[in-house]
């Protein structure tokens, strides 16, 4: 990898790198590891993967949370799947900032410290089995319409390992809508269940976005640098295009009066989200932050004794195999 | 079990059969429950996946299991119990799985302790019962002992890193063994059933697989420097324990817990 440290200026060489990276960039060509780039492209991506890994493995609560209460065995056994691959996912991204020279423990450490970000949706609460279908339908949806483009980004490794999370969350989203299809078309109780879940999850997942286009703080140098390649607005709008046929299959409503197409437009309006609830909640002070935090911290706290007795066979191990060898 | 008064061999037969299906088949329900519990709460992500997949395995048998000792109770009966009729809609006492299965993961030592030692058993469970001549067990077994190769293969492994690793670990998983070995009497104890399905050639009678999970448990507790423990089997009041219906406490709410949602909602589909 390159040296990380290095300002940039004072490299004599880097005018000329810093040309080769904007010519690549202007190529729509990737960035691999060993390739130069500059400090703020790589601490860009290094928030942004770090941010994506945290949500993967924070994200195993929220569903986890309904794991020993699956109604059948069928759909535990997808619910476990889906929670083992949301750790995998953690596990490439991770791998993927490694490439950038930053490691799992020091990204985990900064996740405990409440120094870097996991999506906010996750500090919402699951308090109803529909909720596991409410956040493969729409948490799931939200989140591939954000990472497709990903796949393209120019940083080689995340797009790389994003073409993998997507076709795993593709499958994801496909098994939420069918436990909310099942539900819909369930008993009185199991219909009003499924309701009452999507009423609660559409505000949030179409926050997930992130602010409007006039208040985005990072877009539009991830945009330059091929990192983003569409505006949140634009993602929220095609993601909203995409759940309105699909709520009228599933037979429920969004709760959204403004919600309507436009020919005009050729895309459906919707109301505002609340970003004060939103700013509330990435504040902390939603209804599960401090809950989801201390839940990971107590994993790694409790977990502290067999790592460190795994790092200290090994090394008895390796101490074994010098001396007979 | 064998006291239905149908006469035909086949009914008796299957009968055994049916009950010796679910026993394995609770086994696995239970152990996967208690593997799928820690989700999320693994010492590193690498955990979280592997318990994850265990349990998955465990899971994947105890649904083709339950499924099968339904179908043969229909044969019995008329009457057909689904995999999730038999996960979700027993009581308490009607469930036959082990007890060392559902003992709480209290640490993660325990969590290995219970794996390992199940594992292992099972291992030699799904070796013989692959040459089964009831071809449905045959073919779950021959799939099954595959996976349980790899959770044996993983359980040795901590086994061995805990035991072998720090003061704290090995003192853990000492502890650990010798909290769950009392359990492990139960897999090895005989009953009519077992014989029935043994005598028959579709089943294996436990204490034969004794001295096979002996020799390897042995083995991986030397490489880990551990002792064997000398701690005696639980039993149960007149010699009942998990076969019979008779749990430990804790099981009463593992059940509670899996079985809320799905018993109040009667008759709806998932």
């Amino acid at each position: 990898m390159t040296d990380p440290g290095t300002d940039e200026a004072a490299h004599p060489q880097d005018e000329a790198r810093q040309r080769r990276f904007d010519g690549m960039i202007a190529a729509d060509e990737r960035i691999e590891p060993r390739d130069w780039m500059p400090d703020a492209y790589r601490r860009t991506l290094i928030r942004q993967i770090a941010q994506h890994a945290h949500s993967e493995i924070i994200g195993m609560q929220p569903e986890g949370n309904w794991i020993t209460r699956a109604p059948s065995l069928r759909r535990k056994a997808v619910l476990i799947a889906k929670v083992q691959d949301e750790a995998g996912h953690g596990l490439y991204l991770y791998s993927a900032a490694e490439t950038l020279g930053v490691g799992r423990d020091e990204l985990l450490d900064l996740l405990h410290q409440g120094r870097q970000r996991y999506s906010s949706i996750f500090n919402y609460p699951t308090v109803t089995w529909a909720d596991v279908g409410a956040i493969g339908w729409l948490v799931d949806g939200a989140a591939i319409t954000n990472q497709v483009p990903l796949c393209r980004c120019s940083y080689g490794p995340y797009a790389r390992a994003m073409v993998r999370i997507c076709k795993e969350e593709s499958f994801h989203q496909r098994q939420g809508f069918d436990i909310l299809y099942t539900l819909a078309r369930g008993t009185d109780g199991q219909r009003r269940m499924a309701q009452e879940s999507v009423d609660r999850w559409y505000w949030p997942s179409l926050m997930m976005f992130g602010p409007p286009d006039s208040e985005s703080t990072h877009s539009e140098q991830s945009m330059a640098w091929n990192i983003k390649r569409f505006s949140n607005d634009e993602l929220r709008q095609r993601f909203v295009d995409m759940i309105v046929p699909q709520a009228e299959a599933l037979g429920l409503t969004l709760p959204d009066p403004a919600l309507a197409w436009s020919a005009e437009r050729g895309h459906y309006d919707f109301g505002t989200p609340d970003w004060d609830e939103f700013m509330q909640v990435l504040k902390g002070n939603g209804p599960c932050n401090r809950q989801r935090l201390e839940h990971r911290r107590t994993a790694h706290e409790e977990g502290a004794w067999v790592r460190e007795a795994a790092r200290a066979h090994a090394a008895k191990s390796r101490a074994r195999e010098r001396a007979a060898a | 079990m064998s006291g239905r008064e149908n006469g035909s061999a086949s009914a008796e037969r299957d009968t055994a059969l049916a009950a010796y299906a679910l026993r394995l088949g609770d086994d696995a329900l239970v152990a996967s429950h208690r593997l799928a519990e820690l989700a999320a709460r693994g010492p590193q992500l690498e955990e979280d996946v592997a318990l994850a997949n265990i349990s998955l395995d465990l899971l994947g048998q105890a649904r083709s299991l339950l499924t099968y000792a339904g179908s043969l109770e229909e044969r019995l009966t008329g009457v057909l119990r689904t995999e999730d009729d038999l996960a979700y809609l027993r009581d308490e006492d009607q469930f036959a799985n082990c007890r060392l299965v559902e003992l709480p993961n209290t640490d993660f030592a325990f969590t290995v302790a219970r794996q390992f030692l199940f594992s292992a058993y099972q291992f030699e469970l799904y070796t013989a019962l692959a040459g089964s001549a009831d071809g449905t067990l045959a073919g779950i077994a021959g799939k099954a002992v595959k996976e349980v190769a790899y959770h044996r293969d993983h359980a040795s492994g901590w086994t061995v890193r805990l035991g072998d690793g720090t003061e704290e670990s090995s003192e853990r998983m000492a502890a650990a063994l010798e909290a769950a070995w009392p359990y492990t009497g139960e897999l090895f104890a005989s009953d009519p059933v077992f014989r029935a399905v043994a005598g028959a050639g579709f089943g294996a009678d436990p204490p034969e697989l004794r001295p096979a999970w002996d020799a390897f448990v042995d083995g991986v507790l030397a490489e880990a420097g551990l002792a064997r423990p000398e701690v005696p089997p639980i039993t149960g009041p007149a010699g009942m324990g998990g076969r019979q219906g008779v749990h430990t406490e804790a099981f009463g709410y593992l059940l509670a817990e899996m079985q809320h949602l799905h018993r109040s909602h009667p008759g709806a589909a998932w």
